[in-house]
């Protein structure tokens, strides 16, 4: 699954500076890896390490200040904002933690979004598009719902398959269980495995360890500097761990989840 | 992102928020409506003032005797003995671009008829007199060159004087009235004309033969004026430059002189009216123009609203890669589709607004461009002030936006 051949994402020494009033803070001192195409890689670190700081550089929201990120083959350091956007809208798909949808607007809208903004697509071939990738995440009876009628589970669902649609080089999960309950994180951990399985390159960006014994690789961030990148062997499927839980609480849960109105 | 997509966008934004969107369309409508209305009561009194005017004849030319200096002492032009009937008999051999003439004399004074008496103005004019002034005859007939000769005593009276002298069913051809104690028979009843724009009642008027008017009643021997008229009201100018080099001739004005008669074109007063019109239309226009602009703010603050609400939104659009150009666009497009509707609805309010107008008798007429002016100027509205509101949209920082509560 993982192909050792091609990398996705190169970090070389990359560092980010913040000036705070009279002081310069660096939230990145120097950070060096590569991802290679296939990867499942969670991104760990309590808050202040620079999780969110380097989430931004990886999903070229931010250039660093100095060192070098190669993403998909192309520098991202010198490019222009209008640049960094195309970079986005062609390479990246994005998975918030509180899902971002568009509220008033139906799941299929919603995945459209990124492939608006591609002048490639006629406005068939975004709507098949997003129909297809809905399905893929196992919401093809939910298509023209909107997301004040979807539980929390689904309206992730459908943020993640707004992710998938313009089929990126890789995709950036921030946070991307934190609003859900156990067991609909299990569900989630379950479609990211698929997707792994599938040859997609993802990064998981979360403050739960829990979640590392999931996922290929765990690299683990401390004041700005990775303290441990390490490979993981044995990987455990939430297809499992899902079977497994209890299924009365998990119902609780999930009704007290989908009663919350996630949406802006 | 394609002009289609960013007008269904901007569509479903407006539509999600119907009343707001209807209340910062609101300032634009009662704008618009305003301009319009003002511009249609501005046009329709000018057009109204103009066919008063032209009902006096386009074409109708008046020479007054000018007021000559005599010992450095300017003179009162009525006073003046300047206009014979030389220069009638001169103008009638020479004419070119003038068709019908008439010289005028005038008098007031006490018109009686048995018991009943009025005060009127006597008018001594040429048979072509009613030409010029496109009158009708409304009963009887006129006076021909004939009666000019003989200096006839006879007339043609108007409404007014009818409704004052004779009593109701009274028919008043060939009754004979007086005036200053000269006794004149009606030939002919004018056609009601009503008042004139500076409040003249136009159907006070008797009009008799000049000859009459001058032997019998003034005993003398020029005339106050000589009314003309061109051949078309084009050619005025050249029929006033005829007029002038004719009377110039009689009266053997020299080269470089002064000219001792003033000749005026209706048009030339037609202008006079038409500038002040023009005048109070501007001041209207401007006054509700005002209105217009506070709509224009008030767009302005709501685009603004509509950004910092709309702070999540914005920053996923960049997240999946809307570039500021795309976002920008956006919110142009959302306050110039509120300014333009607003126009629209406005133009529309505005025309039925003139509707009401013409009902309760304020004569309006929406000139053409007005709308063409008012629809410009609602895109340059919205663009004007979604243009601030847009840019802070589109200079949001993606990172920040995204997460913004």
């Amino acid at each position: 699954m993982v192909n050792k051949e091609k990398v996705i994402i190169e970090l070389r020494d990359v560092k980010r500076k913040f000036i705070v009033g009279d002081e310069s803070v660096y939230a990145l001192r120097g950070v060096s890896f590569k991802i290679h195409e296939g990867e499942f890689v969670t991104i760990m670190g309590t808050s202040g390490s620079g999780k969110s700081t380097l989430l931004n550089q990886l999903g070229c929201l931010d250039t660093p200040t100095s060192g070098e990120y190669i993403l998909d083959g192309v520098s991202v350091k010198s490019m222009s904002k209008n640049q960094r956007a195309r970079l986005r809208n062609r390479k990246i798909g994005f998975v918030f933690q509180n899902y971002n949808l568009l509220p008033k607007t139906t799941a299929i809208e919603n995945v459209e979004l990124p492939l608006m903004y591609n002048s490639g697509y006629s406005a068939r071939e975004r709507r098949e598009a997003a129909i297809k990738v809905l399905k893929e995440v196992g919401l093809g009876h939910r298509l023209e719902h909107k997301p004040n009628q979807m539980s929390g589970g689904q309206m992730q669902r459908v943020a993640i398959a707004r992710a998938l649609v313009n089929n990126p080089a890789v995709i950036l999960a921030d946070e991307a269980t934190g609003n859900l309950d156990t067991r609909t994180s299990f569900e989630m951990l379950v479609l990211f495995q698929k997707l792994y399985a599938e040859g997609h390159t993802i990064i998981f960006v979360t403050h739960n360890p829990d979640l590392a014994r999931y996922s290929s690789r765990n690299i683990l961030l401390r004041d700005g500097r990775i303290v441990d990148d390490t490979v993981n062997e044995n990987i455990l499927s939430a297809k499992e761990t899902l079977d497994n839980l209890p299924a009365e609480e998990a119902m609780e849960d999930r009704q007290i989840e989908s009663a919350a109105d996630n949406t802006f | 992102m394609n002009l289609t997509n960013l007008f269904k966008i901007a569509f479903k934004a407006l539509a999600n928020n119907k009343f707001r969107t209807f209340l910062s369309m609101l300032g634009i409508i009662i704008g618009v409506a305003a301009v319009i209305i003002m511009m249609a009561i501005g046009q329709g009194s000018k057009e109204s003032v103009r066919k008063e005017i032209s009902k006096m004849g386009t074409n109708l030319l008046s020479v007054h005797p000018g007021a000559e200096m005599m010992g450095g002492v300017r003179r009162d032009p009525s006073e003046m003995q300047t206009l014979k009937l030389a220069d009638y008999d001169a103008i009638l051999e020479n004419k070119r671009y003038v068709t019908y003439v008439s010289p005028e004399v005038t008098s007031s004074g006490q018109v009686i008829y048995g018991s009943k008496n009025t005060n009127s103005t006597i008018y001594g004019e040429s048979p072509e007199y009613l030409d010029i002034k496109q009158w009708n005859i409304a009963k009887g007939n006129s006076f021909g060159d004939d009666d000019v000769r003989k200096g006839a005593k006879v007339c043609l009276v108007g409404k007014t004087i009818v409704e004052n002298l004779f009593d109701e069913g009274v028919d008043p051809i060939d009754k004979i009235i007086r005036f200053k104690s000269i006794p004149f028979r009606i030939i002919g009843v004018l056609d009601e004309k009503g008042y004139n724009n500076w409040g003249m009642d136009q159907d006070n008027v008797i009009i008799a033969p000049y000859t009459t008017v001058m032997k019998r009643l003034l005993a003398q021997t020029y005339f106050q004026g000589i009314n003309a008229s061109a051949i078309s009201e084009e050619l005025s100018d050249e029929a006033i430059e005829e007029l002038t080099s004719i009377l110039r001739t009689s009266h053997r004005i020299k080269e470089g002189d002064d000219d001792d008669f003033t000749i005026r074109s209706q048009q030339e007063m037609m202008e006079t009216m038409s500038s002040t019109m023009d005048t109070i239309t501007i001041i209207l226009v401007v006054a509700a123009a005002f209105s217009l602009l506070v709509a224009g703010i008030g767009i302005m603050n709501i685009m603004l609203v509509s950004v910092t609400e709309r702070t999540r939104e914005i920053g996923l659009r960049m997240s999946v890669g809307a570039r500021g150009f795309d976002i920008s666009n956006q919110f142009l497009i959302e306050s110039v589709l509120i300014s333009i509707s607003g126009g629209v609805i406005g133009i529309f309010t505005g025309w039925l607004g003139t509707l009401v107008c013409n009902q309760i008798g304020f004569p309006a007429s929406i000139p053409m461009w007005s709308i063409v002016v008012s629809f410009a100027v609602c895109t340059v509205l919205g663009i004007g002030f979604g243009y601030f509101p847009a840019t802070k949209a589109a200079n949001l920082d993606p990172i920040e936006a995204i997460r913004y509560e």
